[in-house]
């Protein structure tokens, strides 16, 4: 046990009651700067209905004709993010942890990259570098949200990495290759009924903080002229008056959803392991 | 022990990997930067950054970095005392908790929800806004504006907290039991174990932080979009006019502001990851 209760236990003890009145202090302000801008959005999507609180707004929006197809391209656009990613980045941390480490630095300066580049950069880049000959890959819709799903996987890089690489570490991959190895798997039997099951937690969290992160991303589809979830909103917050506030809340729902599950399957993922190694 | 077997493919693992990187996020960059160094009768030159002087840019520049530097200060001091409060400050552990998922939420909550959660409570026809003229004030009238450096600071800081918070967190976590008990022992105040124990070991992390919520506040083109149309005199929308056609009246001008945003991440970032490397010291 410690002694920190031996020298003055009441000065202590007063001075924890002054940081459990400050902390409250600054919850409780916070709270307010937070919840405010939320509470009054919500407020808003209510009224879509001269005088009465109601689900007009979110049911005008649902009807929107144009909110379908772009919230499903998006969402099409962002489960191709993830497999691609997923497809690029678990075998890259599995052979930079396994085989080749002098590749980490390398690895983990290009995972910087998105930080360092900022989005509408990289978008201006993009543009001048595909949009005319000799590397003319946006010249229609489909071959411009191919390049745009492209683009979102190398921004989803830093996020997976992370995830996968922090997976990586909480298992042996070295016992677990050479146990695979020794009973004569090959190197895809490996890769997909070792390494990804044991990875179903870190590659979860990497897949929904990319969605979470893709579904409504404004500033490469806009330049790429994409209809997509963020032009259609920015459009919408111009053109409409009560949507936009149903539109912000069904946002703000799909990433409390998209952390929410990060956070609890992580949660139970540690409690796990905590109960495993006490064995 | 015997090294697996590994086929053709030692390299096939990383290949898509350096691909993917090499022509989406390093080649377009590139790109950019040549085209920067190009001048207007061809040949290699810095005239497009000597440019960078002028009004139009040095503004948007300046209102970028004033910006970024006044959330990421604010920014960092509150998310810094909200760790504080939920880590160390005696309050049930499922505050904690509900902080740090929160946190994640509204870290990434950025772009047009937030500017349209924002209009809905501060524009003009906003529910605080009515509330103060309910009360006898006209906010419009007396000064403030959303779509000022006042109004988008306060819009800045609700992606910018939380991200603080989010970093800070696992540091004040790392501050060990046994410092603020030796310290206590030694007869130390509460004051003279943060200002002489806690805080020069977390100085790194808050300042690390800090300069990544810097990077976070300059690079975020999104929200400000979103909240003004594009026209606030941001570098970001700046380069976005300069997409959409041509604002600045001279493409490689264009190319170097876009540059210059580029040199600034790279400066942030390489700052951050050394003071990060400096908190790893004490804060395992």
């Amino acid at each position: 046990m410690t002694t920190s209760s031996l020298p003055a236990s009441t000065k202590v003890k007063s001075s924890a009651i002054r940081n459990r009145l400050s902390s409250w202090l600054i919850l409780t302000i916070m709270s307010l700067y937070f919840l405010i801008p939320l509470g009054a959005t919500f407020y808003w999507s209510l009224r879509g209905k001269k005088d009465v609180l109601g689900f007009e707004a979110y049911r005008k929006l649902f009807a929107d004709t144009n909110f379908l197809p772009s919230f499903s391209q998006s969402i099409v656009n962002a489960v191709a993010t993830i497999f691609l990613s997923l497809l690029i980045v678990v075998p890259t941390a599995y052979w930079v942890t396994l085989r080749l480490p002098k590749l980490r630095p390398v690895v983990e300066f290009i995972t910087l990259l998105p930080f360092v580049i900022p989005a509408v950069v990289l978008v201006f880049g993009i543009i001048r570098l595909y949009s005319s000959p000799p590397l003319l890959l946006t010249a229609t819709y489909n071959s411009s949200r191919v390049v745009l799903i492209c683009v979102y996987v190398a921004l989803s890089f830093p996020y997976m990495f992370r995830s996968v690489d922090n997976g990586l570490r909480a298992i042996d991959v070295k016992t677990l290759t050479e146990a695979a190895q020794s009973l004569g798997a090959n190197w895809g039997t490996i890769l997909f009924k070792v390494i990804f099951p044991n990875l179903r937690v870190a590659l979860l969290a990497g897949a929904l903080l990319t969605f979470a992160i893709v579904i409504g991303e404004l500033t490469i589809a806009l330049y790429m002229a994409q209809h997509t979830l963020g032009p259609y909103m920015a459009d919408l917050t111009r053109s409409k008056v009560y949507e936009p506030s149903a539109m912000a809340i069904v946002a703000f729902a799909i990433t409390w959803a998209a952390m929410g599950i990060i956070d609890f399957v992580g949660r139970g993922a540690s409690r796990h392991a905590q109960m495993s190694d006490s064995d | 022990m015997r090294p697996p077997r590994i086929p053709i493919g030692h390299w096939l693992g990383v290949l898509p990997f350096f691909v993917f990187s090499g022509l989406f996020l390093i080649a377009p960059t590139l790109v950019l930067a040549y085209r920067s160094l190009e001048g207007s009768e061809g040949g290699l030159t810095l005239a497009n950054y000597s440019q960078l002087a002028s009004d139009t840019v040095l503004s948007s520049y300046g209102m970028s970095i004033k910006i970024s530097l006044t959330t990421a200060v604010l920014g960092g001091l509150i998310g810094f005392f909200i760790a504080w409060a939920v880590a160390m400050g005696g309050l049930p552990p499922r505050f904690r908790l509900i902080t740090s998922t929160f946190s994640g939420v509204a870290a990434n909550f950025a772009g047009v929800p937030l500017a349209s959660a924002y209009v809905f409570t501060l524009g003009r026809v906003g529910i605080i806004t009515a509330l103060f003229k309910l009360l006898g004030v006209d906010l419009y009238r007396s000064g403030f504006s959303l779509y000022s450096f006042f109004g988008l600071t306060l819009v800045y800081l609700y992606f910018q907290i939380p991200l603080m918070v989010l970093t800070i967190l696992p540091a004040l976590d790392g501050l060990k039991r046994e410092w603020r008990e030796a310290a206590e022992n030694l007869g130390a105040t509460s004051f003279q174990y943060w200002r002489h124990v806690a805080l020069p070991v977390l100085t790194p992390s808050i300042l690390g932080t800090m300069i990544l919520l810097f990077g976070n506040a300059f690079g975020a083109h999104a929200t400000a979009y979103a909240l003004t149309g594009g026209l606030f005199d941001l570098a970001t929308l700046l380069i976005g006019r300069q997409i959409s056609g041509d604002v600045l009246h001279n493409p490689g001008l264009g190319y170097a502001v876009a540059m210059g945003m580029v040199f600034i991440m790279a400066f942030s970032i390489l700052i951050y990851s050394f003071l990060q490397r400096r908190s790893e010291r004490w804060l395992r």
